[in-house]
């Protein structure tokens, strides 16, 4: 192998591609707070009786869930375009995130609502609790133990499809990653660091994730 | 006192209650016994107020149960109720799930709803598992917590829907026993039950259910032991 590494370079450009990874960092975030909120409106909305709520929100969910993530990027950065909807990078991968966060968050706030046995909402009632303190104490806190690994991965998964940025020109660590690459000529480099950064980000979220939980679920979990 | 008084009850076009009128005393234990279907936890969950009536009354302590003006949550607090699926809250340890309900419900504070959920915990044996998560009890445990739990709210009456059913034979000794203490201790309950023995020996009276109707009704040994109607003799002789 003749490849010479010549990491120089990459030392030099840090400070871009920490910003990338903040970047990075930042939409997924976003994307994960917006789709949350989306989806528990979407869980209620498919659990509802009104055949029309209940459809919009099965729509959303399957389209959502069976096309590529490539795809709904595109649709939002070329496919808005065509109709004269000019969204920036940033915010078209944001809205792909959106999109599909809420699709899959959907269906796991759903079956952690719908896993917590009616015995549980029977037996608050019969010591006397109100449907409000019910949910506050009783099935909350249950669905959120359920709901919590599942959001966990569904973050990390947002930080890792962020990378798709690279294909509408977005200066998040991957289309950051790339721009410096095509200057520099040190492909390897540049992406060996990039992927050690993805690597480290993830776990970071990974570890973080599972200290909150050993503090917010003492019980079982 | 409990009184139902010609309740009806109806899911759907399925009538499961058809006329039901019985009235217990304070300090009384009635059992309840009968085919499965025949209502006996249907009946519970109207005194309870869990289950809305179609016709009839029932009035706990002169109060109209299922009157609009009614407070339910507030009437509830006077009926302690355990279910036949043991239903621990899994998510709080055995001392959290016995003392909630008198904290948030009663308004009580954090030491007196801590002291009260302590002492109905050892009072049904389980003085020594206040840490512990429910998951990691017996059935036979959980149902005495579910018991323990249900009295932390000081009750007036017991509500009890074959609390030993669903238990292993090895553990539905413990449950019964602490039914029994309760039952000496004056506690007014209504136990819906398989266990004869339990029926024979700790009730004051016996209600034989058959097709959402009381088919007879007595005291609990002469029920037992030598039943008049029919309907009660053919049970019996099945379930012996
Ligand atoms: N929530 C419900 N919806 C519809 N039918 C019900 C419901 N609860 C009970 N039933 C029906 O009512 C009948 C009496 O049930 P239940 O009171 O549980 O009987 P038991 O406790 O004597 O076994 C059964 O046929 C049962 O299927
Ligand atoms: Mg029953």
């Amino acid at each position: 192998m003749d490849y010479e590494f010549h990491w120089n370079v990459v030392f030099q450009n840090m400070p871009q591609l920490l910003n990338g990874a903040f970047v990075t960092l930042h939409v997924s975030v976003l994307a994960m707070l917006l789709g949350v909120v989306i989806a528990i409106l979407l869980a209620i909305a498919k659990m509802n009786n009104t055949k029309f709520f209940s459809q919009v929100a099965t729509v959303w969910v399957e389209i959502a869930r069976n096309t590529p993530a490539l795809f709904q990027i595109y649709m939002a950065y070329f496919g808005l375009g065509a109709f004269g909807i000019h969204l920036s990078p940033y915010v078209a991968v944001l809205s792909a995130l959106v999109f599909i966060n809420a699709g899959y968050l959907t269906e796991t706030f759903r079956g952690g609502f719908q896993s917590i046995p009616s015995t549980q909402y029977s037996a608050s009632k019969s010591l006397g609790m109100t449907s409000i303190q019910t949910y506050r104490y009783i099935i909350l806190p249950q669905m959120l133990r359920r709901i919590y690994h599942p959001m966990t991965n569904q973050f990390v998964w947002s930080i890792l499809m962020s990378s798709l940025g690279i294909l509408v020109g977005m200066s998040e660590l991957s289309g950051t990653t790339q721009r410096l690459q095509s200057l520099s000529f040190r492909t390897l480099e540049f992406f060996i660091v990039a992927a050690v950064m993805y690597f480290v980000i993830t776990k970071l979220v990974l570890f973080g994730s599972s200290l909150l939980a050993r503090r917010l679920f003492k019980g079982e979990i | 006192m409990i009184s139902v008084q010609n309740v009806h009850k109806s899911f759907g076009d399925l009538e499961v209650l058809k006329g039901v009128s019985l009235d217990v005393k304070k300090g009384e234990v009635v059992s309840v016994i009968g085919g499965s279907g025949s209502g006996k936890s249907t009946l519970l969950y109207c005194i309870n107020a869990i289950e809305p009536i179609n016709r009839g009354k029932i009035l706990v302590d002169d109060v109209d149960v299922h009157a609009k003006e009614t407070n339910k949550d507030k009437l509830r607090q006077k009926l302690g109720m355990v279910f036949q699926q043991w239903n621990s809250f899994p998510h709080m340890t055995v001392l959290e799930n016995a003392a909630l309900a008198p904290r948030i419900v009663k308004k009580m504070s954090k030491e007196e709803a801590i002291e009260i959920a302590k002492k109905e915990l050892e009072h049904v044996g389980l003085g020594d598992k206040f840490d512990v998560y429910p998951t990691k009890m017996s059935g036979g445990q959980q149902q005495r917590l579910a018991i323990a739990r249900a009295l932390a709210m000081k009750p007036d009456y017991m509500l009890l829907d074959e609390v030993t059913s669903a238990l292993d034979p090895e553990l539905v000794g413990e449950v019964l026993d602490t039914l029994r203490l309760l039952a000496e201790e004056g506690m007014t309950m209504i136990c819906v039950t398989h266990e004869m023995g339990f029926a024979r020996d700790v009730s004051d009276r016996v209600a034989y259910f058959h097709e959402g109707v009381i088919a007879e009704i007595g005291e609990a040994r002469q029920v037992i032991t030598d039943p008049q109607n029919p309907l009660t003799q053919k049970f019996l002789s099945k379930v012996r």
